[in-house]
């Protein structure tokens, strides 16, 4: 399957991320042309389009739009989700980098569209670069007239606040996220009632990742049998790939839904020095792993389910025989310990449980008990937690020991830095200087 | 140095911006922050007086966030190591440790000099870019322990020193104030669109590949 830049097929131009570079290739001309259009007629667009939400759980889109309650006389709003924490996912820093005013014209695009006269931009607060060239590009289309009063003439008022936010992986779950906005602890909040009917400020809200909403304009601009050209019928498009790991070019790759892997893994050169992937994650860590078998399954929402794992963010995370799983699961699992937000009980002592017995197996201490132990604490997690971060904790570990059960049995005596010389894994010389 | 007016005031303007002023409190964290080197109890009042909320209230939220420092002062620079699984593994340990080992601190520590906060951090979402090191949180992408040594020793000697991703660094401080939303004027100093971000644009042109033609499917 080819390439298909759209997002990305000005990101070569030095000034990509400017509005006259932007506007050079068409930019702001599907707004223009949606707000002649009907409010509800956009929705309809963007629904017949089959977009659905990046930012991980594959959510349809217009369906979200149209949750959001008509003419019930409230403020409605759009937050764009800008967090971007999860291990493996590194997309929407980029499109906030290159390609700024998409997200943009897409923001009021769908401010239209959902009625909503105030959008924010929450971005994780670890990551100043995109904080500064999202200001800059809203204060751009301020000037210009896409934002602010009676906007090209169509009677929409819209202002979009660029909002950092402060170290918490948590804060990208939408509702938490929400809290956070507030000014409060970012900790998850009881569903329903969901965003769009009781969301910011208790006003109906529509939470959309920085993907979804940059797709938008390109969409209602090229229509929706352009857009259906790409991808298959249950997850129609083009899709931001980020690729990272122990390939010869990481980087970003845009492709259609439906994709595979192995043909992602030729345009970016295959696995360094000619090796052969042992394990790949489709998007973020929180999926569960596959493997070389599944270099041929399409990349769509529901054929990478049909293999066992899930396409979240679809970012693939690859690695190489050199790479010790017990590790990787270990130190992911850490992270789930440090981000978990102690709300509830399962997901605060789990993860703390989880990750102390993974450690002991990767300084090679383990025991055969608990390597069915930690299946059982993984179900007890699994669906009792709050939000999905517990269940995201409670995925890595048995899918890696269903793959790779003799690692998991050698570890019960031998450290995994021995198992795995850790200067082997590394893509850099292990020594300061030396072939540096 | 002692919070002024003129820090309230920004925290005003900052509370403005929002429909519930409220909303600005992490935001307002942050400018404090960059005032006092840490969330002192000088900081806590001012956020509690400009927005109406109790001591406990502002407690309570900036104790939640690991961007800001509760027990001492950051120090001038702050380094970020990314030991998440990715970058790691494929090098982020090693570059850590050599770091450690160079500025004889641990992660979260600063050098008795005052010039160096250490600190191993989560995923930075450039996992395209691994090993990943921040220094005040810019990029330092696709790092390797000579670099990262190199590049401490030339903020050791007060050089300037450009993010591979960013401007020059200029102190945890400052940018303290530009995640806080103020501006810095920094949004054009850098491209910020490098060779990585270009990988597969690059190929679609290399073999002719395009998305589909929209003059036809429309
Ligand atoms: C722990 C956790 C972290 C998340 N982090 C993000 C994130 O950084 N960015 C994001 O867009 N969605 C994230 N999500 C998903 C959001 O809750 C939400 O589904 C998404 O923002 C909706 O946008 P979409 O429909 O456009 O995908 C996260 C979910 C969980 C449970
Ligand atoms: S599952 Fe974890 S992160 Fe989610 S609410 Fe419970 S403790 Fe917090
Ligand atoms: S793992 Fe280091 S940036 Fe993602």
């Amino acid at each position: 399957m080819p390439l298909t830049p759209v997002i990305t097929a000005h990101w070569d131009d030095p000034h990509s991320y400017t509005l006259d570079s932007y506007r050079r290739h068409g930019g702001y001309t599907a707004l223009a042309q949606a707000l002649k259009t009907d409010p509800d007629e956009v929705i309809a667009t963007v629904k017949e389009s089959g977009l659905r939400g990046r930012g991980g759980a594959g959510f349809p889109t217009g369906l979200k739009w149209s949750f959001v309650p008509q003419n019930d006389g409230r403020p409605h709003y759009l937050v764009v989700n800008g967090d971007e924490s999860e291990p493996g996912a590194c997309k929407d820093i980029p499109i906030m980098l290159a390609n700024p005013h998409a997200l943009i014209e897409g923001i009021v695009i769908t401010c239209w569209a959902i009625r909503a006269s105030h959008a924010f931009i929450y971005i994780r607060g670890e990551v100043p670069m995109p904080i500064r060239r999202m200001q800059k590009s809203v204060a751009e289309a301020r000037a210009a007239g896409y934002l602010g009063k009676n906007i090209l003439g169509s009677g929409l008022d819209l202002e979009i606040v660029v909002h950092g936010g402060a170290g918490a992986y948590i804060c990208g779950e939408e509702t938490a996220l929400l809290d956070s906005l507030e000014g409060r602890r970012g900790q998850p909040r009881l569903k329903p009632p969901f965003p769009a009917v009781a969301g910011l400020y208790a006003s109906p809200t529509v939470v959309n990742n920085v993907e979804t909403i940059s797709s938008v304009p390109y969409i209602i601009k090229n229509g929706v049998s352009w857009y259906r050209e790409m991808g298959t019928e249950k997850s129609p498009g083009f899709k931001v790939w980020a690729v990272s790991g122990h390939v010869t070019r990481p980087g970003i790759y845009e492709a259609p839904l439906g994709i595979t892997m192995g043909e992602l893994l030729d345009y970016a050169g295959g696995i360094r020095d000619g090796r052969d992937v042992k394990f790949w994650l489709p998007g973020g860590s929180s999926v569960p792993m596959l493997t070389a078998d599944h270099l041929d399954t399409p990349m769509t929402y529901e054929a990478i389910v049909d293999a066992g794992s899930m396409l979240g963010t679809g970012t693939p995370m690859l690695f190489d025989e050199t790479t010790s799983v017990v590790k990787a699961i270990t130190r992911w699992l850490e992270f789930y310990r440090h981000e978990s937000c102690g709300k509830c009980t399962p997901c605060r002592e789990g993860t703390y449980w989880i990750t102390g017995t993974l450690e002991k197996f990767q300084e090679g201490r383990g025991s055969q008990d608990e390597i069915e132990d930690l299946v059982e604490i993984c179900n007890q997690i699994m669906g009792r937690s709050f939000c999905a971060l517990g269940d995201a904790a409670a995925t890595p570990y048995a899918p890696s020991l269903a793959l790779f059960r003799s690692e998991w049995e050698a570890a019960l005596t031998q450290p995994a830095d021995e198992a795995f010389d850790p200067a082997a894994t590394m893509i850099i010389p292990s020594m300061s200087g030396v072939g540096a | 140095m002692p919070l002024t007016d003129q820090t309230a005031a920004e925290c005003r303007d900052l509370a403005a911006r929002y429909p519930d002023g409220r909303s600005a409190l992490l935001p307002m964290l942050h400018v404090v922050q960059s005032e006092e080197g840490m969330i002192n109890s000088a900081a806590i009042e001012m956020c509690a007086d400009v927005l109406g909320l109790t001591t406990a209230e502002v407690t309570a939220v900036a104790t939640f966030y690991t961007m800001y420092r509760q027990k001492s002062p950051g120090g001038t620079h702050h380094i970020g190591v990314c030991t998440n699984t990715l970058c790691g593994l494929l090098g982020g340990d090693a570059v850590f440790a050599a770091l450690s080992e160079r500025l004889d601190v641990g992660s979260g520590e600063t050098t008795p000099d005052g010039k160096f906060t250490l600190e191993r951090i989560e995923c930075q979402a450039a996992c395209t870019h691994a090993p990943v090191m921040t220094v005040d949180w810019e990029y330092f992408d696709c790092t390797t322990i000579a670099d990262a040594i190199r590049t401490i020793e030339a903020l050791a000697a007060d050089e300037m020193v450009v993010a591979t991703r960013g401007p020059a660094v200029r102190g945890w401080r400052a940018t303290e104030r530009t995640v806080a939303g103020i501006d810095d004027g920094l949004a054009d100093e850098a491209r910020c669109v490098d060779a990585i971000m270009l990988a597969g644009l690059e190929v679609a042109k290399e073999k002719g590949m395009t998305a589909p033609d929209p003059g036809k499917g429309a």
